[in-house]
């Protein structure tokens, strides 16, 4: 135990030491070139560690996977686009795409919906209650997806009819007199990926919430109290004035949600594993791989995932553009 | 090494306002008081969500019998129950759970990678904001498409590099995993908050002979600190909260952190919801303390990079 702790602290001295030593030595390197060169490479230099690192994590293996969906399951063979056919045509793939594509309908919009919503009423409130009001709901986001799964159970859990009911919902319907439901069992209209998604934007609204409010924030007073004494009622003060004036902020939250939610995976994970209809595609990418072994299915179904982001991907390189020439 | 106390957080004005940081006045109708159904309306909300999390920190402080056969909300019905409470489940967390080894497990995980990535990414953005060479734009780019990127891509490949390299199942692979995966976000938010400084003074530091090694130390990186702050909450939650990474580069070994022994847990259930409820109260209690106590250089860092008037 001691030791691990000793490994941790060597890992933080020794991983801050190191890199200051690096840059401090590859800052003396430009040093010693002749004049024009060391202003040439330095900015290079400052860059290399980080570029080393996401070169690494992120580029190079992206571009392997890429390889290894077009390999069979140990990546022995290739066997050119079966992956992709196999995985199209399995009916158990097209449901994981589709409840995949209600997340990305349903999330990012819920979010933005609530936070929205959060941000505007807190903003009339007392200091106090509008500082209270935010925290309590911006704190989940500081819980994980595994506590959240563990917190979750207690309102979704369903005991059999004859026992006491441990789960809140079912708590609240029994209470009226119902019969228990086990909810995430039920998969009409994708009501227990509804519910997953409910988690989901428990943990996320209030990221959505903080950013939304401080825009709305920034929204110059004598602008509102201008439409107002126009007679614009409130209403359309918030649909025609402020709605339009944070238009970007709306855009980066949404797109920031957006990005997590086709990460998520610990929610699904933790609470059916995919199982009732509920899949998605980063838990039939972990399945695949570690379930089945099936490395060339895991390769193609998160080179899919890929392609569903290139949209958000083009997007987001123009929206970053435009910003960068307004500034 | 010159300059390294610059490294020390210089200490920021703390915001007196709510949590946005924005200072302006409110908007209430002509009374100044709020009407009462948004006070209703609000309290609902709050009260909705916050409940599942009171059911879980009730629950876990009742015994094994009452947390599988009675609802948690029976304890208020009943207030006799309230002598039945007890700190049991959180002795069996580490007595039967382990728990204390997941959570120095986690710390040894958390720290090094939440510390590390914030040096090499401000040395990354500063480049980007105050350097000019040829291919800068592209590379800026290249950051800016890697957010999206989602980083199962590079799960299999990189356990394979790992796995060459015979450190799968050891920290160091799940700290290089998790100092790659967050450079990007690091480098960006870094590189925006940089762009708002004022570049009369860097410019001036030029002019007093400062080289750029100088003004990073002594101006940028001190002047940065809420942006810093804000990126190492950032990183501390993704990597503490951290399952699949978890999965995959550890596995269920002598080193696996809590995220891990929660799931184990979560399988478990038969054996008892009332360890589970515990252990997830366990696991919040850390990222809620850093959370709370810095909420407003979190917020603070990033609406400088995501919101514009």
């Amino acid at each position: 135990m001691t030791i691990k702790i000793l490994n941790a602290l060597i890992a933080v001295v020794g991983g801050v030491v190191g890199a200051i030593a690096l840059y401090w030595l590859l800052n003396k390197l430009a040093e010693l070139l002749p004049g024009r060169w060391e202003d040439r490479i330095k900015p290079y230099l400052f860059l290399l560690p980080a570029f080393a690192a996401i070169g690494l994590t992120l580029i190079y293996p992206t571009i392997q996977t890429f390889v290894y969906s077009f390999a069979n399951q140990q990546a022995t063979e290739f066997v050119g686009f079966d992956n992709y056919a196999d995985l199209l045509s399995s009916s158990n793939f097209q449901n994981t795409l589709f409840n995949t594509f209600l997340w990305i309908l349903i999330v990012p919009a819920g979010a933005i919906a609530i936070g929205l919503t959060i941000a505007t009423l807190a903003d009339r409130l007392s200091p106090k209650g509008e500082k209270l009001s935010k925290t309590l709901i911006f704190l989940p986001m500081a819980i994980g997806a595994v506590s959240a799964g563990a917190i979750w159970k207690f309102v979704y859990a369903s005991n059999p009819p004859t026992q006491d009911q441990i789960g809140l919902l079912n708590g609240i319907v029994t209470g009226f007199g119902g019969e228990p439901v086990n909810w995430l069992q039920i998969s009409d209209f994708r009501f227990n990926s509804l519910l997953l998604m409910v988690m989901l934007l428990w943990l996320q609204a209030g990221f959505a919430m903080v950013l939304l409010s401080a825009a709305i924030k920034g929204v110059p007073t004598e602008t509102l109290e201008a439409a107002r004494l126009d007679g614009a009622g409130e209403g359309s003060i918030f649909f025609r004035i402020v709605i339009p004036q944070i238009r970007t902020t709306l855009i980066t939250v949404f797109i920031t949600v957006l990005i997590g939610v086709l990460k998520t995976f610990d929610i699904v994970y933790v609470m059916t594993n995919g199982n009732f209809n509920t899949n998605i595609i980063a838990v039939d990418f972990f399945n695949q791989l570690f379930t089945n072994n099936n490395a060339g299915y895991a390769a193609a179904i998160v080179v899919m995932l890929l392609i569903i982001m290139i949209p958000v991907l083009v997007f987001q390189v123009r929206q970053f553009r435009a910003e960068e020439a307004a500034r | 090494m010159s300059g390294t106390q610059a490294v020390t957080p210089t200490p920021v004005q703390a915001p007196k306002q709510p949590v946005s940081g924005v200072t302006r006045t409110k908007r209430k109708d002509a009374t100044g008081k709020s009407p009462l159904w948004v006070r209703i309306v609000l309290a609902v909300i709050c009260i909705v969500w916050v409940v599942p999390t009171f059911g879980l920190a009730v629950t876990s402080f009742r015994n094994q019998t009452d947390a599988t056969d009675s609802g948690w909300w029976t304890l208020f019905t009943s207030p006799a129950n309230f002598t039945r409470l007890t700190f049991e489940n959180y002795g069996d967390l580490f007595a039967q759970a382990d728990m204390d080894t997941a959570f120095v497990n986690t710390l040894a995980i958390t720290i090094p990678a939440t510390v590390i990535p914030i040096l090499i990414a401000a040395f990354a953005a500063y480049a980007f904001t105050f350097m000019q060479f040829p291919g800068r734009d592209l590379l800026l780019i290249l950051i800016v498409g890697l957010l999206v990127v989602p980083t199962q891509v590079a799960l299999v490949p990189l356990l394979k590099i790992f796995g060459s390299l015979g450190i799968n199942g050891t920290f160091p692979a799940i700290w290089i995993a998790h100092i790659g995966f967050g450079m990007p976000l690091a480098v960006y938010i870094i590189r925006n908050y940089m762009a708002t400084l004022p570049r009369e003074v860097i410019e001036s530091a030029k002019i007093d002979g400062a080289s750029h090694f100088q003004t990073f130390w002594k101006l940028i990186l001190p002047m940065s600190t809420p942006v810093l702050a804000s990126f190492a909450i950032f990183q501390f939650l993704w990597v503490w909260n951290d399952l699949l990474n978890a999965l995959i580069f550890i596995g269920p070994n002598n080193n696996a952190p809590l995220s891990i022994a929660l799931v184990s847990l979560l399988g478990q259930q038969g054996q008892g919801w009332q360890l589970l409820t515990a252990g997830g109260l366990f696991m919040m209690l850390i990222p809620i303390l850093v959370f709370l106590s810095l909420q407003r250089y979190f917020v603070r860092g990033m609406t400088a990079g995501a919101v514009k008037g």
